[in-house]
């Protein structure tokens, strides 16, 4: 543990870096680098805009009116709002460590409404948040949107989520989506959706929403975008998902080090077999690495400890739209393509494999779909044993149930022969 | 002459807590609970690979990540009758208890201090004299020094002449509520900066065996992770090295830090122990982190120190004979929430559970909600046990512990008694939920530590590697038919999931959850639940000022609420979501 205090103590940015051991050389590098993105006239928080609001019209702004500018800087304000969600992403954030430049930087912040954290509540948090919303703010959005019904089902001060979230982004300077559900709708949107649940981008249109998807994000991730956004001026390059392209560019497939497995046909055929302690590819167990763009295998998680692959369960795709819909059932593998486990097509093969899992669920949803509607009628009084209802013993092993024509269709992988496994340990 | 005030947002919770109280003359004369949101997570599940359903579930919460998970895959491993490898349900032990303590941790300095804490005083404290306050009340913490005071100090006194108080915007600051001197407030300002650098180091635990947290990685059968003395992709003694040191800084905190504080501030609100007192009824199947695929009066499926203490219920404050704990007795009123159930009936044991949204509020935005005439004004059910309101959490469980003389929590229990001077019966009280929850991480991180971890050491060191149960992985292998359940002591009290399986697919899913417990309103009969009672229960709670609720805000925050999970309402009959807007 550390015990530096690494909040905001002096007056400045400038002031703040020198403190945290920035030198001025080094702090005036940086600026120069930013001038060419402030010159382009983008946004940028606090007096910033101002200071630079005026140079004379075509010519060059420089490093050291960047620094001078960017030195001088007062805290940015920022709204954090939390609709239809679980939480899991303010934790993920709180959970964001290290003390490093970064941090210091996003120490910059006054961070006026987070109904986690704030102190104040009811009346008083209302009128914290008008204040805020009344002038140039950072707005940040946990959670979905639930649109049915007037939107009954998420109310805040006694104002829909709609309303609130509409307030909010009135003024506000940049508008970052942080976790699956401000991005996608996620879990309560996955089908059937009751509540009509959208992402901050379907209910804000005009103006550009950062997407910073995860279930949760990394807390680094949602930590840098906002530092991002402040030291570059701009939003960051998004993919066509609105995703920073400096977090999501890289399918976890060709950034995983298990990824040498899989080129060389060696897969995990069951947990905990010896495949798995090898630390074999999981693809086989339904990993969506191929499938998924996250930062996981780089960053990973809890100050760099682990990550989900690199500790054995296959990736759940949980940065990629509608997931818990696309995605499942999770441990079925994603969907054969020839030419599977060659290092010279396993772009293409990565490409194939987005197209054709979106195929494959739209058949396989509409199959459920059918089932549904007749399991609905058939299941109404399920006893349960604590209750009295069941008889002891009912657990003896009946016959197959699963209709294995409605999933996608498995088929090993080439080269499978190579797998440790003996066949009775097989899942198959 | 009454006059109405509503909290809402209330914040420092999870999720979305609305309070309507009616204050006459300094007092509480009524009160609401009210949940405003609702996903219908319970419609999602349905027809799903129940090898699937921890990984919905657990997103019921992301505060309480991990224990929604850990109840899915008992309840579907007690329907499927998988044979979980011990070495498994230690991990998942381990996962549940630093879960458990940074869960506690956090509410205490980052959900609950500021209700005690006036950061502005802070500002103005000497920085000797809070080391000297440290000192005074046993606080051995290792940040207890003049430098660290003197950054601290600074950088409060700083953000306030910023003019810019972030978090602290609008706070109560100077409320003649806030009672603590400055050099107490420093401190606790200190630790709460503290606090959020060892949660971060705390919950790695997760992270090593789940891959990530929040929102760790599960399975039905055992655990993912590979545990193998001899592979670099398994979990080796590199990771147990830094588990062993994690444990140890947890230990130490809890010890030096939080129960030392948390004991300190219930001893200068003093009076708290006789404000927000709840129902006197308390439940509980084990010792936190007590985990039972099935009837947890049955024999568990290894024997942990949190099973020590037996299920049971305690009635009327009688702590010298605690009942039998019967699962059959939970029913769900919808007395005052926005659901219907079939045929009228406005009360449901939870294996009969329905979930059809019946709204009968008003459009948003609105003003008022508990003037209703049909009396519903929330989204959450009201559980009762044997058709009483009854509290669930650390209090409860510590009491269940004490009246079965846990030697531990006896212990502790009684010293803190006789420092403070206080009853036993005045643990229950804001006050006393707050204390309770100290005394529980303490005993958490001793059992992790003493127990947990040494145990599955000693195992893997006898050769015991195995994590997963493959003979039952596969849906051929299940019976047609099959329903199981768990019962998981967690942070916020006793959780229950429930699955039935048809044809490999999710039939029926519900999940009883410990804020629903606390949080429901009134039900059919009119009896208030917890947070109500707490609040107007005896008519004397104090709420001087209605504008700056803060004294309704600490009994509200010392049952530490988790609304996404109060209102996750699994409860699955497959009905259509049906909606009648009035």
């Amino acid at each position: 543990m550390t015990y530096t205090m690494d909040g905001w103590q002096e007056p400045t940015l400038a002031e703040n870096l020198e403190r945290a051991g920035v030198s001025r050389r080094d702090f005036l590098k940086f600026c120069g680098g930013l001038a060419a993105a402030f010159a382009a006239g983008s946004a940028v928080m606090g007096s910033l805009p101002r200071a630079l609001a005026d140079p004379t019209p075509g010519a060059p702004v420089t490093g050291d009116q960047v620094a001078d500018a960017l030195g001088s800087v007062t805290k940015p304000n920022v709204v954090w709002l939390q609709l239809q969600e679980c939480t899991g992403c303010m934790e993920s954030a709180l959970r964001s460590g290290g003390t490093t430049v970064e941090d210091v930087v996003l120490n910059l912040l006054s961070v006026n409404y987070n109904e986690l954290v704030m102190a104040a509540a009811g009346d008083s948090a209302n009128s914290v948040l008008d204040q805020t919303n009344a002038s140039d703010h950072i707005l940040v959005v946990n959670g979905s949107i639930p649109t049915k019904d007037n939107g009954i089902y998420c109310t805040i001060g006694g104002k829909s989520a709609e309303a609130v979230l509409r307030e909010s982004a009135e003024h506000a300077v940049a508008v970052l989506a942080v976790g699956a559900c401000a991005v996608f709708g996620s879990v309560q949107a996955s089908r059937p959706n009751p509540t009509g649940a959208v992402g901050v981008d379907q209910i804000i249109t005009n103006k550009p929403v950062v997407n910073v998807s995860g279930c949760p994000p990394i807390g680094e991730v949602i930590m840098a975008t906002i530092a991002y956004y402040l030291t570059h001026g701009d939003v960051p390059k998004t993919d066509a998902e609105g995703r920073p392209m400096f977090a999501y560019d890289q399918r976890i497939h060709d950034s995983c080090p298990r990824r040498a497995h899989f080129d060389a046909g060696q897969f995990v055929r069951s947990f905990d077999d010896e495949a798995a302690r090898t630390g074999w590819c999981l693809y086989d167990m339904g990993c969506k690495g191929p499938s998924t763009f996250s930062p996981c295998p780089f960053v990973q998680w809890n100050g760099h400890t682990s990550w989900p692959i690199g500790a054995g369960h296959p990736c759940l795709g949980c940065t990629e739209k509608d997931f818990f819909d696309r995605f499942t059932p999770f441990y079925n593998r994603l969907p054969q393509v020839p030419g599977l486990g060659v290092e010279a097509t396993a772009e293409k093969v990565g490409l194939g494999l987005v197209g054709l899992t979106v195929a494959a669920v739209g058949v396989h949803a509409g199959v459920t779909a059918i089932r549904k509607s007749a399991a609905r009628k058939n299941h109404e009084e399920i006893p349960l044993e604590a209750f009295g209802d069941s008889p002891a013993g009912e657990q003896s092993a009946i016959a197959a149930v699963v209709d294995m024509a409605e999933e996608i269709p498995p088929a090993a992988p080439e080269a499978s022969d190579t797998t440790p496994t003996t066949d009775s340990e097989k899942t198959e | 002459m009454a006059q109405q005030v509503v909290i809402d947002p209330l914040t420092r919770i999870e999720g979305h807590l609305r309070i309507e109280l009616e204050t006459d003359a300094g007092v509480i004369s009524n009160a609401w609970s009210e949940a405003t949101q609702f996903r219908g997570i319970e419609t999602i599940v349905l027809h799903r690979d129940p090898r699937d359903a921890w990984a919905f579930t657990q997103r019921i919460c992301g505060v309480c990540t991990t224990v929604h998970a850990i109840a899915s895959i008992t309840a579907v491993e007690n329907a499927i009758g998988s044979n979980v490898p011990q070495q498994a349900l230690l991990i998942r032990d381990m996962v549940l208890a630093s879960q458990e303590v940074q869960d506690h941790v956090i509410h205490f300095y980052h959900l609950h201090a500021l209700d005690w804490v006036d950061v502005a005083s802070a500002a103005t404290a000497d920085p000797a004299k809070a080391v000297a306050f440290a000192e005074q009340i046993g606080s051995t913490w290792k940040g207890n020094n003049i430098d660290r005071m003197t950054a601290v100090r600074d950088t409060v006194a700083n953000l306030i002449a910023s003019g810019q108080l972030s978090i602290f915007t609008g706070g109560y600051w100077g409320h003649p509520a806030y009672k603590l001197p400055p050099e107490a407030n420093l401190m606790a300002v200190a630790h709460y900066l503290d606090a959020l650098e060892f949660q971060r180091t705390m919950i790695k635990i997760n992270t090593v065996f789940g891959g990530k947290n929040p929102h760790p990685n599960f399975l039905v059968g055992g655990m993912a992770c590979t545990i193998d003395p001899n592979h670099t992709a398994s979990i080796n003694q590199v990771q147990l090295a830094d588990i062993q040191q994690w444990v140890k800084d947890t230990l130490e905190f809890v010890q030096t830090c939080y129960v030392p504080d948390a004991t300190a501030i219930v001893g200068v609100y003093k009076e708290y122990f006789d404000i927000g007192a709840s129902s006197p009824n308390y439940m509980a199947v084990g010792m936190s982190g007590a985990t039972f695929g099935g009837n947890p009066n049955q024999t568990p499926r290894y024997p942990t120190p949190m099973m020590d203490v037996k299920p049971g219920v305690i009635v009327n404050n009688d702590f010298a004979n605690p009942q039998p704990f019967d699962p059959t007795l939970i029913s769900e009123s919808i007395g005052s929430s926005w659901m219907s159930y079939a045929g009228g009936s406005q009360t449901l044991t939870p294996d009969k559970g329905e979930t059809t949204v019946a709204y009968t509020g008003p459009t948003p935005p609105y003003e008022w909600l508990a003037s209703a005439t049909d009396g519903k004004y929330s989204w959450c059910k009201s559980p009762r046990y044997n058709g009483m309101p009854v509290q669930v959490g650390p209090l409860a469980r510590v009491l269940l512990a004490y009246s079965q003389n846990h030697p531990r929590t006896k212990e502790l229990v009684d010293g803190a008694v006789a420092t403070l001077g206080i009853t036993l019966d005045q643990m229950n009280s804001t006050a006393g939920r707050t204390l309770a929850r100290a005394v529980e991480c303490l005993t958490s991180a001793e059992m992790l530590a003493n127990d947990t971890l040494p145990l599955f050491i000693k195992n893997l060191q006898g050769g015991d590697i195995s994590v997963f149960d493959p003979s039952k992985w596969e849906p051929s292998s299940w019976p047609k038919k099959a329903s199981g359940y768990a019962f998981v002591e967690v942070a916020r009290g006793n959780l229950s999931h429930w699955v039935s399986i048809e044809n490999g697919e999710i039939s029926q899913y519900q999940c009883v959850v410990p804020t629903t417990w606390m949080t429901g309103g009134r039900d059919e009969n009119s009896q208030m639940g917890p947070y109500e009672v707490s609040l107007a229960g005896d008519g004397k709670h104090p709420l001087v000022d209605p504008t700056q609720p803060l004294e309704p805000l600490r009994t509200i925050h010392s049952f530490d609420p988790c609304m996404s999970c109060a209102v996750h309402v699994l409860d699955v009959d497959g009905q259509e979501l049906q909606v009648a807007t009035s």
